[in-house]
């Protein structure tokens, strides 16, 4: 049930996150959501796409380093404390969250949180189990 | 072998050899170079007092500003009507410096390159890609003469435009590929990017030169591209490729020592060390007509061996060798070739082999900054792995070193790649 975000390394330089969205645009790929996490001397682009293959393949021919990670797409109402219910379930699991990400729906209702744990599968279960609705690849690349 | 008499010439006899060529050298030049009859009257030395082979020793020494300062032609012994061929060194560190060659020089020098490649697997079957730069640079006709020479088939490439390269390669079967070891390695990478398997290539060797590198890159080359690399040195000055070759042993460079004699020295105090010691390697030429050299600089530091070699080759080897005395950085007192940290790197499992060294100086204090570029085995979404492969790489190399280095993630490409000689190091102090 997890999902594939795609993760591209850049050099902390100017120009170089134009040139990355040009080529996934040029391709027609279309970048749902996006998360940058930087040093002072690079960063890693974390981005869910409606095709992640094409935009692995398109960056990587040209020269990016890309790698696929599988990662939990969970819905979650969009109100105060939303987001930390959906934390709850998997700190109860002793789980240790790497990072996560939101972007809202086009409904404007509900959020989606995109979180990066170790072990996704058990994640995954622990949401469940609390009642969150957890998002399947399909509905959320065409979404 | 291609000349067995010379090759294993008993090592007495090489020394007369010398001798008798030393002799005729020095006579040369004192007689026909005005730089060397003023030189050498200011050493107070002659070429009546060369006795012994020791007596080298008396001589002055040659440097490559000498060359510069009688730029172009004045350190020929021959009138330019004798010359038949002119090469010039790149000038990446200053001034170009010209050399000039007789008939005869390009007839010695085309057998010595016969013989090298012979050395490095060659024979007259074989398809022998010349991906070393044709022109100005001796690399390139260097290796084409010795391949006509041999009897074996010349692909004269030159260097540049690598994926024709590999097309080459695969519909020609090239046998033997001849270029710097870092463009080698940029060709496997394009080859991999074509979707071409070196396995199923003809390639049983490689002659690789113009640039120092280390046991680790070699290691690296053979298992990429799936053949046996062979180090081949030379310099211009002296001559072009082809001064001295790996064996199949491949513990050392044999020299060959019918056209020139080695020496190593103190490169501070100039003084002569013993065989097996490490310094500046300093060749004087012994039969080159053009520019007969006395006690030539090289800059590069290795050190000799004289033991008996199992390939049966008698004359004597050079280590690889390891950096220039010119190429040598001081950081912070601690002198550090760039061929250590290429070594280093290249026993981390999974990181990639292209670096760049920028040195700088902040507030007085030297800062080497290792830049490395990411590899996709390297590569994780988590900040955190990446930053653990900087720790390690930082990590190896201090411990190698004794210095304190900053690792710095590149992206792939990001780094000048050369198809010529790779530049490593920038050093952006101001001394």
């Amino acid at each position: 049930m997890t999902v594939k975000q795609v993760s591209v390394f850049l050099e902390n330089k100017s120009g170089r996150l134009l040139d990355m969205t040009r080529r996934l645009g040029e391709s027609g790929v279309n970048v749902r959501a996006m998360c940058v996490a930087d040093t002072s001397e690079f960063g890693v682009v974390r981005l869910i796409a409606d095709d992640p293959e094409k935009a692995r393949d398109v960056l990587r021919e040209h020269g990016f380093i890309v790698k696929e990670t599988n990662v939990i797409a969970v819905e979650v109402e969009d109100r105060p404390g939303g987001l930390s219910e959906i934390i709850k379930p998997l700190v109860g699991q002793e789980m240790n969250i790497e990072y996560l990400y939101c972007f809202l729906e086009k409904s404007g209702k509900n959020a989606v949180v995109i979180i990066r744990v170790d072990e996704a599968e058990q994640g995954i279960g622990a949401l469940k189990v609390a009642g969150f609705r957890v998002i399947p690849e399909e509905e959320l690349y065409s979404m | 072998m291609y000349n067995p008499e010379i090759e294993t010439m008993d090592r007495e006899e090489i020394a007369s050899l010398q001798l008798e060529r030393l002799k005729a050298t020095v006579k040369r030049c004192e007689e026909k170079v005005p730089f060397y009859r003023k030189k050498l009257r200011d050493a107070g030395v002659s070429w009546k007092d060369i006795k012994a082979l020791d007596d080298v020793e008396k001589l002055p020494f040659t440097t490559k500003s000498d060359l510069r300062d009688n730029y172009p032609f004045g350190m020929f012994a021959v009138p330019t009507r004798d010359i038949v061929r002119i090469h010039a060194s790149s000038g990446t560190t200053g001034q170009p410096t010209v050399v000039g060659y007789t008939a005869r020089d390009i007839d010695v020098w085309s057998e010595l390159m016969a013989r090298s490649i012979v050395v490095g697997m060659g024979e007259k079957t074989d398809i022998i890609q010349v991906a070393y730069g044709y022109g100005l640079f001796t690399g390139g006709l260097g290796f084409h003469y010795g391949v006509e020479r041999l009897g074996a088939s010349a692909i004269p490439i030159s260097g540049g435009n690598t994926k024709r390269q590999i097309r080459v390669m695969v519909d020609l079967g090239t046998t033997i590929l001849c270029c710097t070891p870092s463009y080698a390695l940029f060709m496997a990478e394009t080859a991999a990017e074509m979707g071409v398997d070196f396995k199923q290539l003809k390639l049983k060797s490689g002659i690789f030169g113009a640039e120092p590198w280390s046991d680790q890159m070699r290691d690296k080359v053979e298992r990429l591209l799936n053949l046996s690399a062979f180090d081949i040195y030379g310099l211009s000055e002296v001559m072009g490729p082809g001064v001295s070759i790996e064996c199949e042993q491949k513990k050392g460079l044999h020299i060959f020592e019918d056209a020139f004699l080695a020496e190593i020295i103190n490169p501070e105090s100039g003084k002569r060390l013993a065989v097996g010691e490490q310094g500046e390697l300093v060749f004087t030429t012994l039969n080159k007509e053009g520019l007969p050299l006395l006690r030539y600089r090289t800059r590069d530091i290795t050190s000799l061996d004289d033991t008996p070699c199992e390939c049966g080759r008698t004359h004597v080897r050079m280590r690889r060798v390891r950096g220039r005395t010119d190429d040598m950085l001081i950081i912070r007192g601690v002198n550090v070739f760039p061929s250590q940290i290429e070594s280093v790197l290249m026993e981390i499992e999974g990181v990639s082999p292209h670096y760049q060294l920028i040195v700088d100086r902040e507030a007085g204090l030297d800062i080497l900054e290792v830049q490395v570029e990411v590899s996709e085995e390297m590569f994780s979404d988590r900040i955190q792995g990446l930053e653990e492969w900087q720790d390690v790489i930082r990590g190896e190399i201090q411990s190698y070193l004794g210095i304190g280095v900053k690792v710095i993630l590149v992206e792939p490409r990001s780094l000048a790649r050369s198809e010529g000689k790779a530049v490593r190091v920038v050093d952006n102090r101001e001394v």
